[in-house]
């Protein structure tokens, strides 16, 4: 029973993992810049939906949407005020001005309100149910419904619509998509919304869950998501759900045998493994670097 | 072409030039304010203001404890200095931060004896960072007391050697981890105990550790001991693992941003055992992280508790209430007491010497403060009494008091 | 020739200044506030200049400097305090060890490139930060507790030691080949340069002198723990790097100065010394993304009429 219950453990933390890492994988397939600002504008979600619901006293969907909402804002402005004008820079200035904007919005919130952590309070009824003694909280069920959701809706926008194809085609080759018409300005810029916006969910969801957040929250799971996105292949929908997936389940595996110390550890082996052995990830087409 | 290259290499030259400048501006007029201290603090002796100097966690990971200790020890000095000040001499109080960093809290401590020439120092608020600064303060010769930095070796080095101008408010790691074990055992009868430790603090490595040599002492069981680290969010696949030793009670010594999840999580898996912490739940923030429910049937050891039916000690809790409209945390009464502990030293000792005041700390004998009546032992800790707390509905009530 | 005389001029500048600031010291104009001030300051040239071998030079984007760092700062303490030997040995051994993680970090990572190999040495440096919390024997969460025998001098002269020694690597053979290899990877290993092998030396390089500054480091500060050395650590230090230009030796030392300064003066704001750090990052990306010195020295400012260094 031990070793259900662990991977029912390991499929809630790792479907945080996987909403982060859909939109982590959504900027990083277009734009190939390791968006290190993500974590942040989970972060930025979650204190959203928290003031919206302790402060204004909504519910939790319409708290959900106008996190969403704002924070595909401060996806569209990070994107145009401090990444656009680095587009054909080099990949170490467009690092550094991510790790910068990174910097900058923990600061500027810590400015504001101290790094002290906020308790979110209960919006949703959480009851455990037991099924043959392996608990699972009625939360975890739904993180894993809205990721699924999201996802499936992610994958009908980058292959049903006309907005995807323009990201796909973005993705591929910029100068090539300008020549035929698509603006790709307006596209990336799409695409910062879209990943932005499933950050801001992924924030309330993870302050539901997990009750407490802060200014940092968004550092570590910033990193284990992109590790996600890897793993499953960057730029691959499927490939970061089912990366972020993995990775909660190899984190709670680690730590039920006894190891909880080495858990981020873990992670990082992982990523370096991958890097090393397979950098196009498990759904990851094999592209060899332009360069 | 070469025009705009000169013009460049002009404004490098114009500012790297600057930047010199500037850092030797910033060195000669270093100098004037160096020597102007020096000549101040020889004033200083005797002038009337008594400076205590703070070096707290203002930011960073555990600001939450300096501030509070700032805050208690802000009450008390403006009560001193209302009631006329130590020997007819007003306090000034210079706290600085040390981020939660322990590089600067040396810093910081170098900062208050060499600039601002502090009589004495409240050390930092945790262990590490307070380490950190008792070489300082041994250089220096300024008493330094810490007012909740609780592991052995802050007054005790590795060698027995005790840093003589360190001091504590607060009692030591490995007595409460005893009180915590014996209530277990006496109390709740428990035989067959879990510990569940932050292996990323000093803090409660210690108290595991006494826990443990009493628990098995008083004939108990540990079944699993695990750890954790420090920003951990998700604690349930370890919590599965110690649900499954089935153990009667689980022992947490931790701080209240990990506990708080950890709590709520193991009444989510079904874990009903009583928990037990120690000072390091104290804050409200743990009610709301948990949830008022969870935390039933959970105890903390405290230095204090502010429903503590005792006179003194709710006269506290009126003023502070009245300063800052808040009810007092364990923090806040350690800051307090730290400053009349230092106060009643320099009373003694009768001057502001830094070797006098020491001697008089270390003589200290029944001082009865907010926290408890103590004394101070051969090891510079005080010998006083530890309150068990039970979360009663999100409340804390006063359960009992051990002496030691 | 040329070569040699920049050498001596540098070397009787750092014995000038070495002898003002002492001189300073002995008056006892310069209490231990300004020593420790100072101290620092040579610590954070040293951690900038091993950084910029790998950047400026190499071209090699590191965020994990802070793990070398911690290296040597733990087996120059393990040394001194466990094993009772002599502080320059200890400082020696801990350069040592953090060379040799430098060697076994760089020779699987060096492969990847640009954002992949950022990550990976972000992802090592935490891997060297989790396990020494998890050594019981250095003290684990806890740290080690470490009498304080950095002096000034100390400092100073590894510091001229690191500038030295970075300084001919950069203008030797090897230093052209890490340049070029920075300049168009491609094409030099096209030109029969074993890229491989001068990105895993510069890399040592940087990893040696990395843990020289962090033996300094935990001999100055009485305790090290684990979370000193986190990734927050490893973005200071390429805060120098950055903004005092990527390629740039005296730029990154300068930098290191300057906000040691800055950051000293800022100590009672540390939320706007941050917002302050990463909007400056920001700024300089935007607006100078190749730093305030370029691939400039400063030597070469008093050049005039000479060849300019200005590639792009």
């Amino acid at each position: 029973m031990e070793w259900i219950q662990q991977l029912v453990n390991g499929i809630s933390l790792g479907s945080i993992y996987a909403l982060i890492a859909l939109g982590y994988t959504m900027v990083y397939g277009i734009i190939k810049l390791i968006n290190f600002a993500h974590g942040d504008v989970f972060m930025l979600g979650a204190f959203i939906g928290f003031y919206a619901i302790a402060r204004w006293e909504i519910g939790f969907f319409p708290a959900l949407i106008i996190a969403m909402a704002l924070c595909a804002i401060i996806g569209v402005v990070i994107e145009r005020v401090a990444y656009k004008r680095l587009r054909n820079a080099t990949r170490i200035a467009a690092l550094i001005t991510a790790i910068g904007v990174s910097l900058l919005i923990e600061n500027v919130v810590i400015y504001f309100r101290g790094a002290s952590p906020e308790a979110y309070p209960e919006v949703l009824p959480e009851t455990s149910i037991n099924i043959l003694g392996v608990n699972i909280s009625s939360i975890s069920i739904l993180i894993l419904a809205v990721t699924i959701v999201l996802m499936i809706l992610l994958q009908f926008i980058v292959h049903k619509t006309k907005i995807g194809k323009a990201m796909r085609a973005v993705s591929l080759d910029p100068d090539a998509a300008r020549l035929m018409g698509i603006n790709v300005d307006n596209t990336i810029s799409a695409t910062f919304a879209i990943g932005s916006a499933l950050a801001g969910a992924a924030g309330v969801i993870f302050g539901v869950y997990y009750t407490r957040i802060e200014p940092l929250m968004g550092v570590l799971p910033g990193l284990k998501a992109f590790i996600a996105a890897v793993f499953g292949g960057i730029g691959s929908i499927p490939g970061a759900m089912v990366g972020g997936l993995s990775l909660g389940v190899v984190e709670t595996v680690v730590s039920a045998l006894g190891f909880s110390l080495w858990r981020d550890a873990a992670a990082f082996v992982i990523l370096i493994l991958i890097l090393i052995l397979k950098p196009s990830g498990i759904f990851g087409k094999n592209t060899r670097e332009k360069v | 072409m070469t025009e705009k290259k000169t013009l460049k290499r002009f404004a490098s030259v114009f500012l790297a030039s600057s930047l010199i400048v500037g850092a030797l501006a910033g060195c000669s007029s270093n100098e004037g304010t160096s020597s102007t201290g020096g000549s101040s603090s020889s004033a200083g002796e005797s002038s009337d203001v008594i400076k205590i100097g703070a070096n707290l966690e203002l930011s960073g990971a555990v600001a939450s404890y300096g501030s509070s200790i700032k805050d208690g020890a802000e009450l008390a000095i403006e009560e001193i200095n209302a009631a006329g000040g130590i020997d007819g001499k007003q306090i000034e109080f210079v706290p600085v931060d040390n981020k939660s960093e322990s590089a600067e809290a040396t810093n910081a401590a170098i900062k208050l004896a060499t600039q601002d020439k502090v009589t004495a120092m409240i050390a930092p608020a945790t262990s590490g960072n307070a380490i950190a600064t008792a070489q300082i303060a041994n250089q220096y010769k300024i008493p330094t007391v810490t007012a909740s930095g609780t592991a052995p070796n802050v007054t005790e080095n590795e060698d027995g050697t005790i840093n003589d101008f360190v001091f504590r408010t607060c009692f030591i790691d490995p007595f409460q981890g005893i009180v915590a074990a014996n209530f277990a055992s006496n109390e709740l009868e428990a035989k067959n105990v879990a510990i569940y430790a932050d292996n990323a603090s000093d803090y409660a490595k210690g108290l595991a550790a006494s826990f443990k040599e009493q628990i098995e002492a008083n004939g108990g069981t540990v079944v699993a001991e695990e750890a954790y680290v420090a920003d951990d969010t998700d604690f349930k696949s370890t919590l599965t693992r110690i649900k499954s030793a089935n153990p009667d009670f689980i022992f947490i010594p931790g701080y209240y941003e990990e506990v708080g999840l950890i709590v709520k999580q193991a009444r989510e898996l079904g874990i009903e055992a009583p928990l037990m912490g120690a000072d390091g739940w104290d804050s409200p923030t743990l009610v709301e992280l948990a949830g008022a429910e969870a935390l039933n049937n959970t105890f903390i050891t405290n230095h204090y508790s502010s429903e503590d039916p005792e006179e003194t000690i709710q006269g506290f809790v009126e003023a502070f209430n009245a300063k800052f409209s808040e009810s007092p945390n364990a923090f806040h009464a350690l800051g307090y007491d730290t400053v009349f502990f230092i106060k009643d030293a320099i009373e003694r000792a009768g001057s502001t010497d830094g070797e006098a005041i020491q001697k008089a700390l270390a003589e200290t004998e029944n001082l009865s403060l907010i926290t408890g009546t103590f004394s101070v032992d051969e090891k510079h800790n005080p010998v006083k009494s530890a309150t068990v707390l039970e979360y009663v509905d999100g409340v804390q009530e006063f359960n009992s008091k051990v002496n030691p | 020739m040329k070569k040699s005389k920049a050498f001596w001029v540098f070397s009787v500048l750092a014995l000038v200044i070495y002898a003002v600031v002492q001189g300073l010291i002995s008056v006892g104009i310069l209490d231990l506030y300004y020593q420790n001030i100072l101290v620092q300051m040579c610590i954070n040239i040293m951690l900038a200049v091993s950084l910029h071998i790998i950047i400026g030079i190499t071209g090699q984007f590191s965020i994990g400097h802070a793990g070398f760092m911690a290296v040597g700062a733990y087996f120059s303490a393990i040394a001194t305090m466990k094993l009772g030997l002599p502080l320059p040995v200890g400082l020696l051994i801990g350069a040592g060890v953090a060379a040799l993680a430098g060697l076994l970090v760089g020779i699987p990572t060096l492969r990847l490139k640009g954002d992949y190999l950022a990550i990976a040495t972000l992802g090592f440096a935490e891997i060297i930060r989790i396990i020494f919390l998890n050594v019981d024997y250095v003290g684990g969460a806890a740290g080690m507790v470490i009498t304080n025998m950095t002096t000034w001098t100390y400092a100073f002269v590894s510091v001229v030691i690191t500038i030295l020694v970075i300084a001919n690597f950069t203008n030797s053979r090897h230093g052209r080949a890490a340049i070029s290899i920075r300049e168009d990877e491609i094409a030099s290993d096209a030109m029969g340069i074993n890229t491989t092998y001068y990105k895993v030396v510069a890399f040592a390089i940087g990893s040696l002198f990395a843990g020289l500054a962090g033996g300094i480091f935990a001999h100055n500060f009485f305790i090290i723990q684990p979370t000193t050395f986190g990734f927050l650590k490893s973005f200071d230090i390429l805060i120098y790097v950055v903004l005092g230009g990527l390629g740039s030796l005296s730029g990154a030392a300068i930098a290191a100065i300057f906000l040691t300064i800055v950051s000293s003066y800022l100590a009672e704001y540390p939320e706007t010394r941050m917002i302050i750090y990463s909007l400056v990052l920001i700024i300089v990306m935007l607006y100078r993304p190749s730093g305030l010195m370029g691939t400039k020295e400063i030597t070469s400012l008093f050049k005039f009429g000479k060849k300019g260094g200005s590639q792009k």
